[in-house]
């Protein structure tokens, strides 16, 4: 295979993926959605540390994307039990009802 | 400390004795007797007494030089340094020996004359009040003798001065008689007022000596002076005529000598203890005191002894023409002051103060004698009343001390009478009472070098015997002219026996300075000479007392008294003056008598040339100038209005238009901008979440944009 | 244009169309299946880039434990779809507004100011080699240790705080 693919073509990916994480964040009302919009957030930035670890030819990156992957997992182990017990206490997962600390 | 064994450090007691007694009597006063009023008042001047008994033995045991006495940190500022001490030597002593000493028998006197005074005057309850005066008198008294430098003596020149006008007007709301009037209040405020005038005189030597010496302490101001006085002569001699001008207050010279008459509407043991004894002298304990300087300057020396001497002859021939048994005394008293005054100023200080102490005595002894021949008429006058057959006497207005209402007391009073003789004679300088040894030092001193003085004297000391004798011939010889004088009696023991203590003293007190043993003369050489190592010039002056007997002058003197009284009693003793009659001397002399009685007009003359135009200055500062135009034009057009008009620019524009709209204005704002941030916090986390993009992007911009 | 790219391009149209669909999709099952499929895409791109291990744990962790999770609370909950009521009316077109204007700086920044032209060297040499794991199996042993332990210890503390979360109380209503 002779071709190469820029690591701006990387990055651009990243920052796509970035901003329509970002997006659903705020836009979607459902909390799990919400959550899974966080979740692709941190892929993107994932993403762009192993492009950048690759540019520069170090494994820092990749590591960092580890550890990443495993606070992913506990923030998510932690999120979802949260989003269950509020919804055992507001039988709702609608993020906009949860604004009892209005001004 | 070598004083170990004596007494100088009971000296604050002289002062705080009395000032115990006042205060025991301002505090309790209300709820004692008046026997134990009268009883702490003169158990406190008579323990001030014995202290200064025990100073005086202090002195004689330690070679009679002088102490001084730390007492109290007085002024202190910066460099000045002014302490209250009290400064015990011979001077100093026996100007308290004969403050407290006539003092105390004068409060005894004062128990039982205090005591029917207040019953004519128909108010028992201002005895206390009277002994509280009394015994302040004392205590400012003894501060002025005991002071250290110019300034203490200063606060006890002022202390007396203030009893003086306290007890003047003790019955401030009516005049001698006991008619409501405000006579006796006009009379305090005359002699506080004349005294000012003196105190004026006073402060400016106070400060020009303070100015040039750079201090009032006797002790610093006697050691420069010479220095000074060498560097700029003009300085001691105007110190000492401001001085002189002190004086003339205090002591009643000429021309500020009109209050003491006046003085005489006091109460009369305040007329004997203030206004002859003791008070009046403070002005020939000045210069005596300050002899140091008057010393080096001859000329406001004889300055000081020409008004003394002109002063004793000038009220000695108003007294001739006085029919008020006190108004003759009181000018008296002025002559005699003259004497004093004319001693010093001519250096013969040992002289000056044996007549103080003489005339202490016998004036004392007059004055109250006088008083108890008051009380006697006034008893005579109440013992009318009573009996009811006063039918034309209670019409007119009855004054027991005319001395036209008397005659013939020598029956009804004759204790009174005796010691009244006693006096006069003593007053007189017949030999061989007080007045006579005294008198004829100061004569003795006159006639060696101011002849002008000495004949100006004579002439006064041939007057004070004839005044004297005209009082006695009237007083007590021929018949009674008014009915109260037929009834008058005795007064009890608690009068005539201090009277009697004065008159022995009256008697015996030319002992104290007897020719050629000048006792009191060596006695007070420790003081006078303390600073006098400056030279024969001074000492030239001071050996002037130092005389014996000069047989001329005294047989003169004595002749011209002997013959004075003679002529007296061709007046006034041989045809006993007759109810309404003439004085007979009036009809010999005619208008010269006239200004005799009406004393030269010269209360008139200050009335005229002085007081009324004062009181035109005030009333046209008053009328004019602060009614009108202070007060109508300046305060109520301008000032008044022009506040009006900038207090409404500052309420409405000022403080409404700006200072309240600015701080309104702040309030509104925070509400309203609280309430528009309040919106911000609406709960929505995508409210949140989305401003964490737009901080991002903002950011994001920045870096990119910057 | 070169194979490579070609297989770029694909993926990334993949991946940014499965991001699309959970942006767009109204039921949370096909949100979460489009994530998957987003995971996976990304996972190729490591193995494009030379990272075997990471997209292994892509695969497995994300795509399989994380995802699986997230359908079982989907399922238990039994809400995946939700009214359609609007209380943040201008919510959706000022976020659409400051991600364009997101983008547009990222891009700007990408091709105007870093100049990132730098090409990616060939990745075959690492995929074929077991030479990178071991390598990053030594760095994460040996260099990053301890960090290594405190994310061992994070995941015991989010263990035990899920449980705490998601206990029952006794008594309280279910």
């Amino acid at each position: 295979m002779e071709g190469t693919i820029p690591l701006s073509y990387y990055i651009a990916v990243s920052a796509i993926l970035f901003t329509m994480g970002a997006l659903g964040v705020l836009i979607r009302r459902n909390a799990l959605i919400v959550f899974m919009s966080i979740e692709l957030m941190l892929n993107a930035a994932n993403l762009a540390f192993v492009a950048f670890a690759r540019s520069y030819g170090v494994l820092t990156g990749q590591i960092f994307v580890f550890f990443v992957i495993t606070v992913a997992a506990a923030e998510v182990a932690v999120g979802l039990a949260l989003i269950v017990a509020i919804f055992r206490s507001k039988h709702s997962i609608d993020v906009d009802q949860m604004s009892s600390l209005k001004g | 400390m070598e004083n170990s064994g004596l007494f100088f450090n009971l000296v604050p007691l002289i002062v705080f004795l009395p000032t115990v007694g006042l205060l025991i009597n301002i505090i309790f006063g209300g709820r004692m007797s008046e026997k134990a009023i009268g009883t702490v008042a003169s158990a406190a001047s008579g323990l001030a007494f014995i202290v200064s008994l025990l100073l005086g033995y202090s002195l004689l045991a330690s070679g009679s030089e002088a102490h001084v006495v730390p007492f109290a940190e007085w002024i202190k500022i910066g460099n000045l340094d002014i302490p209250w001490n009290f400064r015990v030597d011979t001077l100093s002593v026996t100007m308290m020996l004969v403050v407290s000493g006539v003092g105390t028998l004068i409060h005894i006197y004062a128990i039982g004359y205090m005591h029917e005074d207040v019953r004519f005057k128909d108010d028992v309850k201002r005895y206390g009040r009277f002994f509280v005066f009394l015994n302040l008198f004392i205590a400012m008294m003894m501060i002025l003798v005991s002071g250290d430098s110019y300034l203490m003596l200063f606060v006890g020149w002022e202390g007396v001065g203030l009893c003086s006008f306290l007890l003047i007007g003790f019955w401030f709301e009516m005049d001698t008689l006991a008619r409501p009037s405000w006579a006796n209040s006009n009379a305090a405020k005359k002699a506080f007022i004349a005294n000012r005038v003196g105190d004026f005189g006073f402060l400016l030597a106070a400060f020009t000596m303070f100015w040039y010496f750079g201090s009032l302490q006797f002790s610093e101001v006697f050691l420069k002076a010479e220095e000074v006085a060498a560097s700029q002569p003009g300085v001691i001699m105007v110190i000492t005529l401001f001085m002189l001008i002190g004086v003339t207050g205090k002591s009643a010279q000429i021309p500020l000598y009109v209050w003491l008459p006046d003085a005489m509407a006091g109460p009369t043991p305040v007329s004997a203890l203030i206004h002859a004894a003791t008070m009046v002298t403070a002005g020939v304990y000045l210069v005596t005191r300050s002899w140091a300087l008057f010393s080096l300057v001859p000329d406001a020396q004889y300055v000081v002894a020409l008004v003394g001497a002109i002063t004793a002859l000038f009220a000695a021939t108003i007294a001739v023409g006085q029919y008020d048994i006190k108004k003759v005394l009181a000018y008296s008293t002025i002559s005699q002051l003259g004497f004093m005054v004319a001693a010093v100023g001519m250096g013969a200080y040992v002289a000056g103060m044996f007549h103080l102490i003489a005339h202490a005595f016998f004036k004392a002894l007059l004055f109250l004698s006088a008083g108890s021949i008051i009380l006697g008429m006034e008893r005579g006058h109440h013992h009318l009343a009573n009996h009811g057959h006063a039918d034309e006497h209670h019409e007119e207005v009855f004054d027991p001390g005319d001395m036209r209402n008397m005659g013939g007391l020598r029956k009804q009073m004759p204790v009174t009478f005796w010691l009244y003789m006693i006096g006069s004679l003593a007053l007189a300088g017949i030999f061989p009472f007080a007045g006579f040894w005294s008198k004829d030092e100061i004569l003795l001193d006159a006639a060696k070098n101011y002849s002008v003085v000495y004949v100006l004297l004579t002439i006064a000391a041939f007057l004070t015997a004839f005044y004297m004798g005209r009082q006695i011939w009237m007083v007590f010889f021929g018949k009674s002219r008014h009915a109260a004088a037929e009834h008058a009696q005795e007064s009890p023991k608690v009068i005539t026996v201090p009277l009697m203590v004065l008159a022995g003293a009256s008697i015996l007190g030319g002992a104290l300075n007897l020719p050629y043993l000048h006792s009191l003369g060596q006695w007070l050489e420790h003081t006078i000479e303390l600073a006098a190592e400056h030279g024969e010039e001074i000492r030239g002056y001071l050996s002037i007392s130092w005389g014996g007997l000069n047989p001329v002058v005294a047989l003169v003197s004595t002749l011209l008294a002997l013959l004075a009284i003679g002529l007296s009693w061709l007046l006034y003793g041989r045809k006993p003056l007759q109810v309404g009659q003439i004085d007979p001397l009036k009809k010999m002399l005619g208008p010269l008598y006239t200004a005799f009685e009406k004393k030269y007009w010269v209360d008139e003359i200050y009335g005229a040339l002085i007081i009324n135009r004062y009181v035109d200055l005030a009333r046209f500062l008053a009328e004019k100038v602060d009614w009108n135009f202070w007060h109508d034009w300046l305060h109520d057009s301008v000032i008044a209005r022009f506040f009006r008009w900038f207090t409404k620019f500052l309420a409405n524009p000022i403080d409404l238009g700006i200072i309240d709209a600015i701080s309104n204005g702040l309030a509104t704002l925070t509400k309203r901008s609280s309430t528009a941030l309040r919106q911000l916090q609406n709960g929505f986390v995508r409210s949140y979440a989305l401003s964490v993009l737009l901080g991002a992007v903002l950011i994001l911009g920045y870096l990119l944009f910057k | 244009m070169n194979s490579m790219l070609i297989l770029f391009i694909i993926l990334s149209l993949a991946a940014v169309l499965s991001a699309l669909g959970l942006l767009l999709s109204r039921s949370a099952v096909y949100a979460a299946l489009f994530l998957v499929l987003n995971f996976a895409c990304v996972a190729i791109f490591y193995l494009l880039l030379g990272a075997p291990f990471i997209a292994l744990t892509q695969i497995t962790v994300y795509a399989g434990a994380i995802m699986v999770l997230f359908l079982f609370v989907i399922m238990l909950l039994g809400a995946e779809k939700l009214p359609k009521s609007q209380s943040l009316p201008w919510q959706r077109p000022l976020a659409i507004g400051l991600a364009v204007v997101l983008l547009f700086e990222a891009g700007f920044l990408l091709f105007q100011r870093l100049h990132l032209t730098a090409t990616l060297a060939q990745p075959e040499a690492q995929i074929n080699s077991v030479d990178a794991i071991r390598t990053l199996g030594l760095t994460l042993f040996n260099q990053y240790l301890l960090p290594f332990e405190i994310t061992s210890i994070l995941l015991l503390v989010a263990m035990v705080g899920a449980i705490v979360l998601t206990k029952q109380e006794k008594g309280a209503a279910g």
